[in-house]
């Protein structure tokens, strides 16, 4: 008969991090998400002056390692003094980090839409920003989603890095819990599947809306 | 009236138009004909201010569409384009399609809007396709949704930019029929195209391109029985 020593509590701390976890992953897709739009569209529209500079530091916050990241700014605000919180510079570093992800996502997915499609929309009189936010936006987003949907899983998954920051997730649960039962491979698969349970609806929902605009 | 008057247009070292002048009245049909890359379908854009150009100067209704001040949006509501291709609005159904600008640009009303995009989609033949999908419509169909998005803004003026190019050619006639209805109509056009016989039977005056220059202008009896340049000659005996 199987038998385990993780207790109803074991179970609600872990909920507890899986819910750290959402909320980190939350503020990093959406602060991620905002940022990457506009940094996008700068870098599909703008002058290559404007659009170079951009990209080169967009591109620091994609080649150095995440875990980096975080503990230098960590390091740095408490050194300047800003006095945030580890789950508030978590947030900050991991927009950052989504931002310069979802800003290749994004002009990707302006530059996919044809030129003449366009240039219909501007020789009907539409101004550049009802052109943005009538024909680009809506088609672009229709070749964004599935990579979108692939930085949300993997935005997630990163969260587990923010753990050195002190800070307890559903990984660092786990953990936790391992260490004191000593069921790893129990505490772990449990741990796995919170992760999936919270990464099946996301991912169903993208390939959902996908199949929605295939039709059209 | 659309009076283009010495424009020079490069893309970078190479030259696309070269010294052009020509002017289209009011209720004329002005086919150009052309090899590709003789700088016609450039024009085109250049007429609408969708391109720059490096010297001289075009006027709409004696608007100088290129001066600084100029609102090209403004403009650019009196001058329906059609495009080869991708002129559609692939998420928008065919009525939105005609809607969109109607609503945004001239700000009328959705059921106003909705009036005339109706009146516009019955008179190219589309009147039962209004609930469809672009992607559900043949070329041809495609082609006269964007005729009825164009005409929708009651242009003073429009262009075609070879709009039969990309088609199958069993479409082309349905095409070409609603753009000898609207010349019958007394709309002024230019129209950039490789169909010779519609070129000859629907057009007032008939413009030759060749190299960035225009080599020749005149009524389709001169230019396709009697051309007066060599180069205009050499081009016709290719194209029959």
């Amino acid at each position: 008969m199987f038998e385990t020593a993780l207790s109803f509590n074991d179970i609600i701390f872990l909920l507890k991090g899986a819910g750290v976890t959402l909320l980190v992953t939350f503020w990093a897709m959406a602060g991620g998400t905002l940022m990457g739009v506009v940094f996008g569209t700068i870098r599909a529209t703008a002058p290559r002056w404007v659009g170079w500079p951009l990209a080169f530091v967009l591109d620091i916050f994609r080649s150095v390692p995440l875990l980096i990241q975080l503990i230098l700014a960590n390091a740095f605000q408490a050194i300047a003094g800003l006095q945030m919180s580890a789950f508030v510079v978590s947030c900050v570093v991991l927009a950052l980090y989504t931002s310069s992800y979802c800003s290749e996502i994004v002009r990707g997915g302006i530059d996919a839409v044809p030129v003449t499609t366009r240039r219909a929309a501007r020789s009907l009189g539409m101004t550049w920003g009802q052109d943005m936010r009538e024909i680009v936006f809506p088609l672009a987003l229709r070749v964004m989603l599935p990579s979108w949907i692939g930085l949300t899983l993997g935005v997630m998954k990163d969260t587990a890095l923010i753990t050195w920051l002190g800070i307890i997730e559903l990984l660092r649960s786990s953990q936790i819990i391992v260490t004191r039962i000593q069921e790893p491979l129990f505490v772990l698969s449990i741990a796995g599947l919170i992760y999936f349970l919270m990464s099946f609806p996301i991912s169903r929902l993208g390939r959902h809306l996908e199949k929605k605009w295939q039709d059209l | 009236m659309i009076e283009i008057e010495h424009v020079h247009k490069s893309f970078g070292s190479l030259k696309v138009l070269d010294d052009v002048s020509l002017t289209v009245n009011t209720g004329e049909v002005l086919s150009i004909i052309g090899g590709s890359g003789s700088g016609k379908s450039t024009l085109l854009m250049c007429i609408n201010g969708l391109e720059p150009i490096q010297g001289g100067r075009i006027l709409i209704d004696g608007t100088e569409v290129h001066a600084k001040g100029t609102d090209l949006n403004a403009l650019r509501r009196n001058i329906g384009i059609v495009f080869q291709q991708w002129n559609a609005f692939p998420h928008l159904t065919v009525l939105e399609n005609v809607t969109l600008a109607l609503r945004k640009v001239l700000k009328k009303s959705r059921s106003e809007a909705e009036d005339i995009a109706v009146k516009q989609l019955k008179h190219v033949g589309l009147g039962d396709k209004l609930t469809t999908y672009p992607g559900k419509l043949s070329g041809g169909q495609q082609q006269r949704m964007a005729i009825a998005r164009a005409l929708a803004m009651s242009p003073r003026y429009m262009l075609f930019d070879e709009v039969t190019s990309a088609l199958d050619p069993q479409l082309v006639g349905e095409v070409l029929d609603t753009m000898r209805l609207l010349a019958e109509e007394g709309m002024t056009m230019i129209v950039v195209t490789h169909e010779m016989q519609f070129a000859r039977e629907v057009s007032d005056r008939v413009a030759f391109f060749n190299q960035g220059k225009m080599e020749e202008i005149g009524p389709p009896e001169q230019i396709f029985d009697a051309p007066h340049s060599d180069n205009t000659k050499k081009f016709l005996a290719n194209v029959r």
